[in-house]
């Protein structure tokens, strides 16, 4: 993450950062760490107010912020990340806002590509987005496609970006997804195989790339789902923080695993029952 | 018949608040545990039942001032009646914890929860709560220990039993007699149960058909237990029922949406199937699969005391935190 031109305190700085991460990842490495974490990045637009920014620094911000989370779970062995990013639900904001996000979000993306700010890349992530994308312009939605092919073979951590997602919108998709499969003409020739099962519908949502989440972290100071992950989110732990997402920091992140730890035996003991 | 009830002073002593041991520093909602960074949550208080005037639309000349004292602990002080959920959830989680931790069997702590959820259905029923729905028994609980399943499905059968006998009584008399002692249940309490019932004993799914019946028609509460209950199992079996829809040829798979899925759900017996609020006792922060879909929107409220301990405070408490935020749905309110 060094940048020529930045100064030499602020590199120490940086190194010792990088030092006590280190001896924090040891310490958390002798529990069990998480294999997923989501993020409902919840927060910028209030940050964006109180930093007295411009229009859409707020997400700018909100964007660094998730950089920084991707990299503290490499460095914690986290393999799956998943952002919350946009909500279909979202498009009810004002028209302004909505471009301004997707104007940042394509923006992003073709300097991941064009390697001026490929921070993914440098770490190995490939990057996934779960979503209805036919919601997306067409701009927006190549840009998505370009970056998922051009990250497709980076195989050290998986980020998922939720974009134009309801978990709702999901479970719609895979019932008829099911259904279309399971009433298929070769399929009802076959004895009772239209019995619709658990995993015919798991089969089809958009977040089956990932495995369920062992913590979904929220940001300031909601206590809700908003329609995220409702299918998967059975035995995740929910953590919520009061800070916007824009001030998350390594801590809150090594708090949320350290709550994770303490349930995890039991979690476990329940899932072997089973 | 009006003015006999009003008249019966019990009315108000068994209104009146229950002391319960309370730990210290309990939990309201998370946010209290992050306060080595920085706090930027206001903690609710825990508010006395204070008397205070409160609407009422019973107009009775002869019992006015103990209409004004019962109708006075309607609402604590701090709570708006506009804001009040509609529906309210509810996991109660502990009981097995509660029992350990006073050296008695888990049999005494899903007892001590059965007083529980009796004292929040009055509240709830005094309070003007429509729906409540309670995670009684989830579809993962048969892994239990066969004697803790026999003895849960059988405090069931009891509990619905004398419930029964009091909610739907057709005599008068026993009628008044139990609207005196809480007259908050006037216009009954509407029981409906939800989950796989086919793996239940036949006598409880014959009780359970029996009293969803003879309850059907009364308006004050609507009380829905979750009993073999699997949010997921709970999709999966719309999803079912719309497939065979779909090969029947009454729907296009093109016209699956939201509400199709939300008309096939278990929770399509209320009109309000979306809770409002939902409370999980003994500071697990987690859902459990319980009404999965149906959580969208759903406000959640985490608190430490186990569920035999929950009381009228605690349940204050999360009905005030519940009043305090603001739901957006994703958009924007400024």
């Amino acid at each position: 993450m060094e940048k020529d031109g930045i100064n030499k305190p602020a590199r120490v700085l940086w190194r010792l950062g990088y030092f006590l991460r280190e001896l924090i990842v040891s310490t958390l490495s002798v529990g069990p760490i998480p294999t997923h974490v989501a993020f409902i990045m919840d927060g910028n637009r209030r940050y964006g107010k109180q930093q007295h920014l411009n229009q859409g620094g707020g997400h700018v911000a909100g964007y660094l912020a998730l950089k920084l989370m991707v990299l503290y779970c490499r460095e914690l062995g986290i393999k799956y990340v998943t952002a919350y990013a946009f909500s279909i639900d979202n498009f009810k904001r004002s028209p302004e806002e909505v471009r301004c996000i997707m104007d940042l979000m394509v923006e992003k993306i073709e300097q991941e590509l064009s390697q001026v700010d490929n921070t993914f890349s440098r770490m190995g992530v490939r990057v996934h987005f779960s979503g209805k994308l036919e919601l997306l312009s067409q701009p927006a939605m190549d840009a998505v496609k370009r970056l998922m092919a051009a990250t497709a073979g980076n195989s050290k951590a998986l980020l998922t970006i939720c974009f134009a997602y309801t978990s709702t919108d999901e479970i719609v998709h895979a019932v008829q997804e099911t259904c279309r499969r399971k009433l298929a003409p070769d399929q009802i020739e076959g004895k009772g195989n239209y019995v619709v099962k658990v995993e015919d519908i798991e089969k089809h949502l958009y977040m089956a790339v990932a495995p369920e989440p062992d913590i979904i972290i929220r940001t300031s100071g909601g206590h809700r789902l908003s329609n995220f992950m409702l299918w998967q989110s059975s035995n995740t732990c929910l953590i919520t923080f009061s800070q916007l997402w824009p001030a998350m920091s390594c801590w809150h992140l090594v708090w949320a695993v350290l709550k994770f730890q303490r349930n995890y035996y039991y979690l476990e003991k329940k899932k072997k029952q089973m | 018949m009006l003015s006999l009830r009003f008249a019966i002073p019990t009315a108000n002593s068994i209104a009146s608040p229950k002391p319960k041991p309370k730990s210290a520093g309990s939990l309201q909602f998370l946010g209290n545990q992050t306060d080595i960074f920085s706090s930027g949550v206001s903690v609710p208080k825990r508010y006395d039942c204070k008397l205070q005037a409160a609407p009422t639309d019973v107009d009775v000349v002869n019992g006015k001032t103990s209409v004004a004292r019962e109708l006075s602990e309607e609402l604590p002080v701090g709570l708006k009646k506009e804001l009040m959920p509609k529906h309210v959830a509810v996991i109660m989680d502990g009981n097995g914890r509660w029992a350990r931790q006073r050296g008695l069997p888990p049999s005494a702590g899903h007892e001590a929860g059965v007083k529980s959820l009796r004292e929040l259905v009055e509240l709830c029923c005094r309070w003007g709560i429509q729906v409540l729905t309670v995670f009684a028994f989830s579809a993962e609980n048969w892994i239990r220990p066969k004697v803790e399943v026999e003895f849960l499905l059988s405090l069931f059968e009891r509990a619905l039993k004398s419930e029964f006998e009091s909610f739907a009584s057709e005599s008068q008399i026993e009628l008044l007699f139990y609207v005196m002692l809480f007259p908050s249940v006037r216009g009954g309490i509407r029981i409906s149960v939800i989950g796989d019932s086919s793996k239940l004993p036949t006598s409880l799914q014959k009780l359970i058909n029996e009293v969803e019946e003879a309850t059907k028609q009364n308006t004050k509460l609507q009380l829905i237990v979750a009993v073999s209950y699997s949010g997921k199992y709970d999709v999966v079996q719309a999803c079912r029922s719309i497939a065979e829809k779909a090969k029947d040829g009454e729907i296009q798979i093109e016209d699956i949406n939201e509400s199709l899925i939300e008309q096939e759900l278990e929770t399509n017996c209320t009109e309000y199937p979306y809770p409002d609020l939902l409370i999980r006792t003994s500071n697990e922060l987690r859902v459990s699969n319980f009404l999965l879909w149906q959580l969208a929107y759903t406000e959640l409220f985490f608190v430490r005391e186990l569920w035999p301990d929950f009381g009228k405070d605690e349940f204050v408490d999360a009905l005030t935190s519940y009043q305090q935020r603001q739901r957006r749905y994703g958009g924007r309110h400024s």
